[in-house]
């Protein structure tokens, strides 16, 4: 800590953060899954399934997901510079501030004030404090940047800086409203306006929180961890460049076949397609990276949560935009068919990916040689493969089923189920959900005791060398 | 790569190369009036409805209830009509939702009386044993807050006046707290006694699910499939004017010429010169003759053309009967 000159204290607390919200929204996330299969759980308003699937989408996207980027972005960063973060006293603040609104988030959400709009349910004065908690970031990230020692920035860099702008243009366009009062606002935009503005956003909050700066980890992280340099930088670079331009195109995939003019839908579908190259850029260039030392998989503990995260990654990226071709989301969209997808993106690549990081930095950070168990992080990462692999394939299968189910028609061409018929075959596949779930979430509690038992192990002298870049 | 080394001139080239996309699919649909088309024939929400709206959002039905049908045989046959654009002209925010864990709502206006609502909403178990949606009784406990009813009218610029607002409201609450109101047993059998002569969230919110997709029945009633039907005017704008009537000519030779002639003199279909008209020589007959097209061959050119190019067609007839 002193003797480099890095504060880590931040790292620390949003590392906790994470922990913590990535607790409780799985927690949300069991309920709601216990609610499907079982309503009586719809024990009191604030219970009901309406208002607490926010709760888990937003507690984990930005209470879990954004304070393990924080995390590993104020440790990458002065690992990277090779500097001091700028205002240390700014980024705790941050820490604070962060906690806060997430907190305040879900109880706001809880109690029923939210504006609808998927993943920026968020009314106005918390949006508020949200655009200054991003200011505030962005300051230490410029700043630090600035006065870096590190001449070259490495492409972890890029993709941090990436979200940082971004972000900030999504999350303020798609947020103008109306106040009414202090709890409730209109969205600024009308009907199908308003839907095309929102999936603009929908979509790239999972590009430029669920991909660039996990892509920004798995850069630093994996070369680290397995001490291999990344296999092309020259690969690197032009998967950011078409990444970050493909991503802002295709946000009408979410809106095929509505009332949104056609062609807009038909763009989306050609950039959703351009899209596959460069995420498997990154796909690629992790893989070569470990080509002749695929021995580290068995080796290293990390490693498999890298490989295995950028493998779900790249799954994702060709079943996202395949099953948003028109054709094929005719039969898809609406089913669990899509839920399994998001969640082997979040549950797959996203965690996998935060969590391997964290296990890197956290020795690092409280000045110890190793993690308090390997043992206890592969059964960690078992648990968390299994339980999302279940809930996952499980989910598409429903999700064939259900759609198969709602398209059935008999020889006089009516329909062959009601709706209510289709939701109770449903039922089988969302106790295999629930189960799914539950041993994730003991995956992830393995996950919080070994991190715990690390930070309070005997303190040992770090025998790492003098800073450096990869 | 220079700009590796400037963190500030590499920001800047990121804001513009997200910014490229961004405009051509967001910002630019957003200056184009056909990406949110208005018409006469969608009304806005009355404040009790909007009220509803509002509990919808705030109880998050969104999150299971989608409202937009598609344009695909099934889901036709399932929910109705498939939703048109011009719909959504008054939803800020829309609705449309992502995910049918129930099935969609935009067709569900006049689809039951409102008496299946109170009842599905006290116990949807009780009508369906394998539904999985909460009981939303509680909504009936509690009296409508219509304290901001008319700011939220008035931010949402439907240009109701506040005593408009106010005779909505009596209204609304008039309807359903009268004896003779046909959903009355039902309503009563969730609703509390000390409620039963006040507006409570469950009656907005059945106001509001009523009022889904009802426009668009009302247009199927009156024999009209397309909202471009509904906007007609009765007037033809362009009367006399000669640049329409060019136009108009062009779009005659290249639609109506192969039946009535290069010259509107006939041919398969009858001469347009000689002033004899077989279904009413008025502009609306003439009108309502190429929209919706005339047993033994003519057919109908509504869709095709559309109401613009139909009057010009019309302000092209008439100047060559002026000759």
């Amino acid at each position: 800590m002193r003797e480099n000159g890095y504060d880590y204290s931040v790292v620390r607390g949003f590392a906790y953060s994470a922990m913590f919200w990535l607790i409780v929204g799985l927690l949300v996330g069991l309920w709601l899954a216990a609610e499907m299969v079982m309503p009586k759980l719809n024990i009191t308003p604030w219970l009901t399934f309406g208002r607490l699937r926010v709760v888990h989408t937003n507690g984990l996207a930005f209470g879990f997901g954004l304070a393990g980027i924080f995390a590993c972005t104020y440790y990458m960063l002065q690992r990277l510079t090779r500097t001091r973060i700028a205002f240390p006293g700014l980024a705790k603040f941050h820490l604070y501030l962060f906690n806060i609104a997430i907190a305040l988030a879900a109880l706001s959400l809880f109690a029923g004030m939210n504006t609808s709009k998927e993943y920026a349910e968020l009314e106005w004065p918390l949006d508020v404090v949200v655009v200054i908690m991003w200011v505030i970031f962005a300051i230490n990230v410029f700043a630090t940047l600035i006065k870096r020692k590190e001449k070259q920035m490495y492409i972890s860099l890029w993709y941090i800086i990436a979200m940082t702008v971004t972000v900030a243009v999504l999350y303020i366009v798609n947020n103008l409203e109306v106040p009414v009062n202090l709890f409730k606002s209109y969205s600024l935009y009308a009907g199908a306006n308003d839907a095309n503005v929102e999936w603009w956003y929908g979509h790239n909050a999972v590009g430029f929180v669920f991909t660039v700066p996990i892509l920004a980890m798995f850069y630093y992280f994996l070369p680290k961890s397995t001490n291999l340099p990344i296999y092309s930088h020259r690969l690197s670079i032009i998967s950011f460049w078409s990444l970050v331009f493909g991503y802002l195109w295709t946000g009408a995939h979410h809106l095929m076949l509505t009332p949104l003019p056609e062609w807009i839908q038909t763009v989306g579908i050609a950039f959703s397609i351009f899209l596959i190259a460069p995420s498997w850029g990154s796909v690629v260039n992790g893989y070569y990276t470990l080509r002749g030392r695929w021995d580290l998989m068995r080796s290293n503990y990390l490693t498999k949560f890298f490989i295995f995260g950028i493998t779900f990654y790249g799954l994702q990226t060709v079943q996202g935009p395949t099953q948003g071709l028109r054709t094929l989301t005719a039969f898809f969209h609406y089913t669990d068919w899509v839920i399994g997808h998001v969640h082997m993106g979040t549950m797959g690549w996203v965690t996998m990916i935060i969590s391997a990081s964290i296990y890197y930095m956290f020795p690092r950070i409280y000045n110890k040689k190793e993690i308090y168990s390997i043992k206890l992080a592969n059964l960690h990462f078992y648990l968390i493969l299994i339980g999302q692999l279940l809930y996952t394939v499980t989910l598409w299968i429903a999700g064939i089923q259900q759609g198969a189910m709602w398209k059935a028609t008999n020889p006089d061409g009516s329909l062959t189920y009601s709706f209510v018929e289709v939701v109770a075959a449903m039922h089988p596949y969302w106790i295999i959900r629930l189960v799914g779930g539950l041993i994730y979430f003991v995956g992830i509690l393995v996950f919080a005791y070994n991190l715990v038992m690390t930070a309070r192990k005997e303190p040992e002298t770090l025998t790492e060398p003098e800073p450096q870049t990869v | 790569m220079s700009i590796e080394n400037k963190p500030i001139t590499f920001a800047i080239l990121s804001v513009v190369v997200i910014l490229i996309g961004t405009f051509v699919t967001m910002f630019l649909p957003l200056m184009l009036p056909s990406t949110q088309p208005v018409s006469d024939y969608i009304k806005p929400y009355t404040a009790v409805e909007l009220e509803g709206r509002d509990i919808y959002i705030r109880e998050g039905c969104n999150n299971c209830h989608t409202q937009t049908v598609r344009p695909l045989r099934t889901e036709v046959a399932r929910y109705g009509e498939y939703s048109k654009p011009e719909e959504f002209a008054y939803d800020r925010p829309f609705l449309w939702g992502s995910r049918r864990i129930g099935p969609d709502l935009n067709r569900v206006g006049g689809k039951y009386p409102d008496s299946w609502h109170y009842v599905h909403f006290k116990n949807p178990q009780e009508m369906f044993p394998k539904s999985i949606m909460p009981s939303y009784a509680w909504l009936a406990k509690r009296k409508l807050d219509t304290t901001y009813s008319f700011k939220k009218v008035s931010v949402l610029g439907y240009g109701y006046t506040k005593q408009e607002v106010q005779k909505q409201i009596e209204a609304y609450k008039a309807k359903v707290t009268s004896p003779d109101y046909p959903a009355k047993q039902a309503r009563d059998a969730v609703t509390p006694p000390e409620l039963r002569g006040e507006l409570t969230e469950m009656d907005a919110l059945v106001a509001y699910l009523q009022k889904l997709g009802r426009d668009v029945k009302r247009l199927k009633q009156r024999g009209l499939t397309q909202v471009a039907e509904a906007a007609t005017t009765l007037k033809n704008p362009y009367d006399g004017n000669a640049e329409a009537a060019k136009e108009g000519e062009s779009i005659f030779q290249g639609n109506c010429a192969p039946c009535h002639g290069k010259d509107a003199t006939g041919g398969i279909g009858p001469n347009l010169r000689d002033r004899e008209w077989k279904y009413g020589s008025s502009d609306q007959d003439l009108f309502t003759t190429i929209s919706k097209g005339r047993p033994g061959g003519m057919p109908p050119w509504q869709n095709a053309l559309g109401t613009d190019k139909i009057w010009k067609v019309i302000t092209y007839i008439r100047s060559l009967q002026e000759k």
